[in-house]
């Protein structure tokens, strides 16, 4: 399922959308997930950080990752 | 369709030309968590739009570019003391002291214990890193023992370099605190009770209940030269070993102790004399008034400073334009003092009278230390019991006046300072009407109308012996007037033996 950064390509489930300009790859969302579906990118953001990505499901739509997140505006929880 | 996200600050962050919604923390630091959570808190209780947040110095001096409130950045670790002026004058606002382990527990330490100590109506939030992260990771108060830092390249030694700074525990030691809590925002279940705390700082604001301290064990994976999940596991592990994670203090369901309300005295009240009871409210501008500048030097004790003030209350009800400028040591009694006056008829520029017209010195030292300023055409009034042994400028007149022995004389030996406002007056030397300079006496003594009035009788005597006295010796005056003038002097050397 590709990342969607304007809105959840499935309305029926939560989803992470993830801001990949804003993040700085501190991974500290990854480690925290509980349903593990957060993954650092092989590929380099704009910033020429390697940005986190979902892995495309198993979001539970806890906010875990977002509360974990420094960054203001690079994960943004979509619940259903 | 439920989001959840930030809240409580800008949409985007505008800094130095660019426009951007990344904020400037390093990636994993944990100032970012720590602002999404009173952003977030802010936002919930609407208190943004009532909140004003100081800012430190520290990474965090950015807040303003973030949190959605109001913002004031206070020198580096007076963020309690500011915050105690404007908690105090705007009850109704929310103070939050958003502060760094170097601003609050160095540099601010006595600022924040004074606050806490006296419960001021402020939350602060404590970011404890155990670094002094924007510097580049120089030792903090709260480094650990062992811990290596940029100027403790072989860890903190307690011996030299002090223990690890318990700030919390510090202020559970005062009695004003009202809640006292130290959580950390390393891990997921550490931020959720971080993020309670916070709530619960800001909601004893929001009642009014008093002072809330928060101390928030933050990671700074840069300043620590480690990654961010490592540095996490930091500040769970070794950390906690030394803070460890507690709520020290929660009064705040208990009835917050207001204090008793003080009188408001208004500023006429506390002057007195505002000016308005006597009809005279403002100066009247008068171009062709010769400004004049005066100096008044003595000891402390001599009333100089009296002398000066009176002279301003006598340019005052004149309707001049008038400074009053005292110079004084740390001493009550016996010390240097003078004071400058300046009467004009506009708007007085300088206060002060580096070269005056008018030099009044009680003691030898006072006379020694101002006459050579006196300008040429100017007048000194020295009392006679000081010697001169060194001359004025030509064109001064140099008036000897018993003033000390002609108070003891007319039985009020404090008043010197009110026989030289006599001899002032006898040679019309200020431009004051003499009604002014008699009449400031009643200003002077108001708090003491018998006084004025035995002051305001010696001020009489002493103008007309002074009157007399000077007509016998104005042969001589004239005498030395000429003598003067033979050398090449506008005016010529006076000097009168009253």
């Amino acid at each position: 399922m590709p990342l969607n950064e304007s809105g959840n390509v499935n309305p029926k489930q939560p989803m992470p959308l993830i801001n990949a300009a804003e993040c700085k790859g501190c991974e500290r969302c990854v480690e925290a997930c509980p349903a593990k579906c957060l993954r650092i990118s092989d590929k380099l953001n704009c910033r020429g950080v390697k940005a986190v990505e979902y892995i495309g499901k198993g979001c539970t739509g806890c906010g875990i990752c977002f509360y974990n997140c420094p960054e203001p505006y690079a994960i943004v929880i979509d619940k259903p | 369709m439920a989001q959840i996200k930030t809240t409580g600050m800008y949409k985007s962050f505008p800094r130095s030309g660019s426009d951007t919604k990344t904020s400037h923390y390093c990636a994993g630091c944990g100032h970012g968590i720590v602002h999404k959570l009173i952003a977030e808190a802010l936002f919930d209780l609407e208190l943004q739009d009532e909140t004003i947040i100081f800012n430190p110095v520290g990474c965090s001096v950015f807040g303003y570019y973030y949190l959605d409130a109001g913002h004031i950045s206070a020198a580096h670790g007076r963020s309690p003391s500011a915050a105690t002026g404007i908690a105090r004058t705007l009850k109704d606002r929310t103070i939050i002291c958003y502060q760094g382990d170097g601003d609050l527990g160095a540099i601010g330490l006595n600022s924040t214990l004074q606050a806490a100590n006296r419960g001021e109506h402020i939350a602060v939030i404590f970011i404890n890193n155990a670094t002094y992260g924007m510097t580049g990771g120089q030792m903090a108060p709260t480094t650990l023992a062992g811990m290596k830092t940029r100027t403790t390249p072989f860890g903190r030694d307690p011996l030299t370099d002090g223990y690890p700074l318990h700030v919390c525990e510090m202020i559970n030691e005062l009695k004003a605190p009202v809640y006292i809590e130290r959580v950390s925002v390393a891990d997921t279940r550490r931020i959720m009770k971080a993020r309670k705390a916070v709530r619960k700082a800001l909601k004893i604001q929001k009642e009014n209940r008093g002072y809330a301290f928060v101390e928030i064990i933050a990671p700074c994976p840069i300043g620590l030269k480690s990654t961010p999940l490592e540095t996490a596991r930091f500040c769970m592990e070794e950390m906690e070993a030394e803070f460890p994670l507690v709520c020290l203090r929660d009064n705040s369901a208990d009835q917050p102790l207001l204090p008793t309300p003080k009188k408001i005295v208004s500023v006429k009240d506390f002057f007195e004399n505002s000016g308005t009871d006597l009809g005279i409210s403002t100066a009247v501008p008068d171009e062709s008034f010769k400004e004049l500048r005066m100096k008044f030097s003595g000891y402390g004790g001599q009333g100089v400073l009296s002398l000066g003030l009176w002279l301003a209350e006598a340019a005052r009800i004149d309707r001049r334009f008038t400074t009053w400028f005292p110079s004084y040591g740390p001493e009550q009694r016996g010390g240097a003092a003078s004071c400058a006056v300046v009467v004009s008829g506009r708007t007085v520029g300088s206060p002060d009278a580096d070269h005056p017209d008018l030099l009044v010195a009680m003691n030898q030292v006072a006379y020694e230390r101002f006459i050579g300023d006196v300008l040429p055409g100017g007048f000194a009034f020295v009392d006679l019991t000081v010697p001169i042994n060194v001359e004025p400028r030509a064109g001064v007149r140099l008036i000897s006046v018993p003033a000390l022995k002609l108070a003891e004389e007319f039985g009020i030996t404090q008043s010197a300072n009110t026989v030289i406002l006599a001899a002032i007056s006898a040679f019309g030397v200020s431009n004051l009407s003499r009604e002014s300079l008699l009449s400031s006496l009643d200003a002077g003594f108001r708090k003491k109308p018998e006084l004025a009035i035995k002051n305001k009788k010696l001020f009489v005597k002493a103008e007309t012996w002074i009157k007399d006295q000077w007509k016998s010796s104005e042969v001589r005056e004239c005498e030395s007037a000429e003598i003067a003038a033979s050398e090449d002097t506008a005016h010529g050397t006076g000097r009168g033996i009253c």
